[in-house]
């Protein structure tokens, strides 16, 4: 296997649509290793910054650079989980075979592949049901198992249990710690303290598209450096 | 009047060939026009949209009048000998229908395209991919405008009376051959073959809305 | 159409005709005949007289067979067809109202028919689509005297329709119309329309027979196309086009040789 795609390296990225502002002049550095959670309140502008890192949208000023040329390596080596699932019409093994597909593996050996990454996640019972009659959480266990098949590097999560219920919530965390100990570098954005502190190693703190603060976790929460810092994980957001 | 069932069939038969044809072609055709347009960006999209959703309303004698031009011998295309056959038939009626399963294609591949969209480009499906992997998860909803393009095929009058000529075995269809009873004063005649047509038309329809329903239980 | 055939299909001919002609019910009387025959197949374009003369002008047509002399003759000047034959003639009848409100009753002459119904502004629905029967109403009303063009009024209905639609109009509004016997025999929807004038020499309405002309339209059938034109003139096809009856009437007098 070639070399790493971290470190991603943002340079003075800014990100403005329809006038407005959102990102503004973020220069940071991913490496691999720690799991780094992206902290903001709604709004901060998580989503867009997770799009930006992963190739999603493009800066409208700066630069998004991994340490891999090649755009096809690049976008095989990272996956990301959206809010939302979104599933093809098909059968749940269907899907992940899908993403297979495109990965542009030989076609002998997606079904096994597929079949892993569901066993992993524990859908293998549910392999031949439409993927869209599944419940929210069960598809956004498909989503990772979808991600899990093509062993990326790099996994973007943005918020990917804000729409479920605690226990489909708990479930997903457990996929995402087994990302972790396999070696898949985690970058997730949330707006949940306990889940922060349960899967994360770093914060990115995100304040109206600036970063705040960024310190190893327990860091963050026993001595955050800046007062905005402090009122939001004390729970308290002034609001902008 | 035995007579008179064999040829209502072979009327029938010959309507719903040129029909379906066209149908087919024009899906074949609109579907990935729509999809292309639905997708992709490009200098002068919205243009293309607008000209394409103007084009549904082409009145069919204008089209009829088109193509036969181009297909006489005195015209472009006249070689081919295709006027007066049922072929001229379905080039005009695809060309009619086309606008309409591209237009609406788009409007529906538009919206799925909004659903799918970030998915589909972090996986990594591309362009020409990424439209026919939406073509196919909409192919449900796409549906619809196949039947939009279908009621409007079996419907007109005016390009294949043009094209075709009417001619009496070889290319009269339900539509003309109302046309004719009714100038002939025949009108329980022309009501009847009416109410043929409205039927078929009718059968064909629930037939599809069957599927859909069905597919939607089996696939979500 | 139950004839069989006694001769493998050899291939088609495309003939521009009008809708009068093949709303009579001619062709379906005529043609499996010629079929039968001489194993070629004959498909008829049935339009208005401008519109078949249109197609044989564009070469789309292999023979064009119309009841209009003189768009015929132009037809000839202009090197379309090398040589019109006469086939045969039909004959138009003057339709009116049972109420009769131009005093028609009892007229033999056509002309002074026409000078009645302008005199009483009674209602008259015209084709005015450029047809055979258009042309022979607007023979009439010269012959009558009347420039129509200018003496028409709100009595006058200048449809721009074929005949059958025509008659629709003229029998829902009770007016008078000129018609081709055919159509007429072979109508549905009289209303209260019944003849009022026929005979009348003036109201004889000759069919001719042309080839397109190969040599500017290469792409005719110039054999087969001949074919049936040697046909329709010959005795056999002349007795054939006798032979069609409407309710036991003759429709089209054979006259090819006269």
């Amino acid at each position: 296997m070639s070399s790493s795609i971290l470190p991603l390296t943002l340079d003075n990225v800014a990100y403005a649509s329809n006038g407005q502002r959102i990102i503004a002049g973020v220069s940071l550095s991913i490496e691999a290793g720690p799991s780094t959670v992206i902290l903001g309140a709604n709004g901060a502008g998580k989503s867009v910054l997770m799009r930006l890192m992963h190739g999603l949208l493009r800066p409208t000023a700066g630069r998004v650079r991994w340490s891999e040329a090649d755009p096809a390596s690049l976008r095989r080596r990272q996956a990301m989980v959206f809010q939302r699932p979104v599933m093809l019409r098909r059968s749940a093994l269907a899907n992940v075979v899908y993403a297979l597909q495109l990965a542009g593996v030989p076609s002998g050996e997606r079904e096994a592949q597929a079949r892993a990454a569901l066993d992993e996640v524990g859908l293998r019972h549910l392999a031949q049901r439409p993927a869209r009659v599944l419940s929210g959480g069960e598809q956004q266990r498909l989503a990772l198992a979808r991600a899990w098949a093509l062993h990326p590097e790099v996994l973007f999560l943005d918020e990917p249990t804000a729409n479920l219920d605690p226990s489909a919530a708990r479930e997903i965390e457990t996929v995402i710690k087994a990302f972790d100990a396999a070696g898949t570098k985690i970058v997730m954005a949330t707006h949940n303290l306990g889940q922060a502190r349960r899967l994360g190693d770093e914060v990115i703190y995100l304040q109206a598209g600036r970063v705040l603060e960024r310190a190893p976790i327990e860091q963050f929460f026993a001595r955050p450096a800046t007062a905005e810092a402090a009122a939001f994980v004390k729970g308290e957001l002034p609001w902008v | 009047m035995f007579q008179l069932d064999a040829e209502l069939w072979r009327i029938v038969l010959l309507s719903l060939e040129v029909s379906l044809s066209a149908v087919l072609l024009a899906t074949l055709l609109g579907l990935p026009l729509g999809a292309a347009l639905a997708v992709k960006r490009f200098p002068g999209r919205r243009g293309a949209i607008v000209t394409l959703n103007a084009l549904m309303g082409l009145p069919p004698v204008v089209v009829g009048l088109l193509v036969y031009l181009l297909l006489s011998r005195a015209g472009p295309l006249g070689e081919l000998g295709l006027l007066f056959t049922p072929g001229a038939m379905i080039i005009a009626q695809t060309i009619l229908i086309l606008p309409i399963i591209a237009a609406l294609a788009r409007q529906a591949l538009e919206d799925a395209w909004r659903e799918y969209e970030e998915q589909l480009r972090s996986l990594g499906a591309q362009g020409m991919q990424a439209a026919l992997t939406l073509l196919w998860d909409s192919r449900f909803s796409l549906i619809t405008a196949v039947l939009a393009g279908l009621g409007r095929a079996s419907a007109e009058v005016g390009a294949v009376m043009i094209v075709g000529g009417n001619i009496d075995g070889v290319t009269r269809v339900m539509t003309t051959a109302i046309a004719l009873e009714t100038s002939k004063g025949d009108l329980p005649l022309a009501l009847g073959l009416g109410f043929v047509l409205i039927a078929i038309v009718l059968v064909l329809n629930a037939g599809a809305q069957l599927v859909k329903e069905a597919a939607q239980r089996r696939f979500g | 159409m139950g004839v069989a055939l006694a001769a493998a299909i050899a291939g088609f001919i495309t003939v521009a005709s009008t809708t009068s002609t093949e709303q009579s019910g001619l062709f379906r009387h005529l043609l499996p005949i010629f079929t039968a025959k001489s194993g070629i197949e004959v498909r008829v374009v049935a339009v208005g007289t401008g519109q078949a003369l249109d197609i044989g002008r564009r070469g789309d047509a292999d023979v064009v067979l119309v009841h209009a002399k003189p768009l015929e003759e132009k037809f000839l000047a202009e090197d379309h067809a090398v040589r019109r034959q006469d086939v045969m003639y039909n004959d138009f009848v003057l339709l009116g109202p049972k109420s009769d409100p131009a005093k028609l009753a009892g007229t033999k002459d056509v002309v002074t028919a026409f000078q009645r119904i302008r005199a009483a502004r009674a209602p008259f629905v015209s084709r005015g689509d450029r047809s055979g029967t258009h042309f022979a109403e607007l023979e009439i009303w010269k012959l009558a005297g009347i420039d129509i063009g200018r003496e028409k009024g709100p009595w006058y209905r200048d449809t721009g329709q074929g005949m059958g639609p025509a008659l629709n109009t003229a029998a829902a509004m009770d007016a008078y119309i000129l018609a081709d016997r055919g159509t007429w025999l072979s109508f549905r929807n009289r209303g209260d329309l019944a003849i009022v004038v026929e005979g009348d020499k003036r109201l004889y309405n000759q069919y001719g027979v042309m080839l397109v002309n190969p040599a500017k339209h290469p792409s005719v059938k110039r054999e087969m196309g001949q074919a049936f034109i040697d046909w329709l003139v010959s005795a056999d096809g002349q007795k054939a086009i006798a032979d069609y009856r409407i309710g036991g009437e003759q429709l089209f007098f054979p006259n090819a040789h006269e």
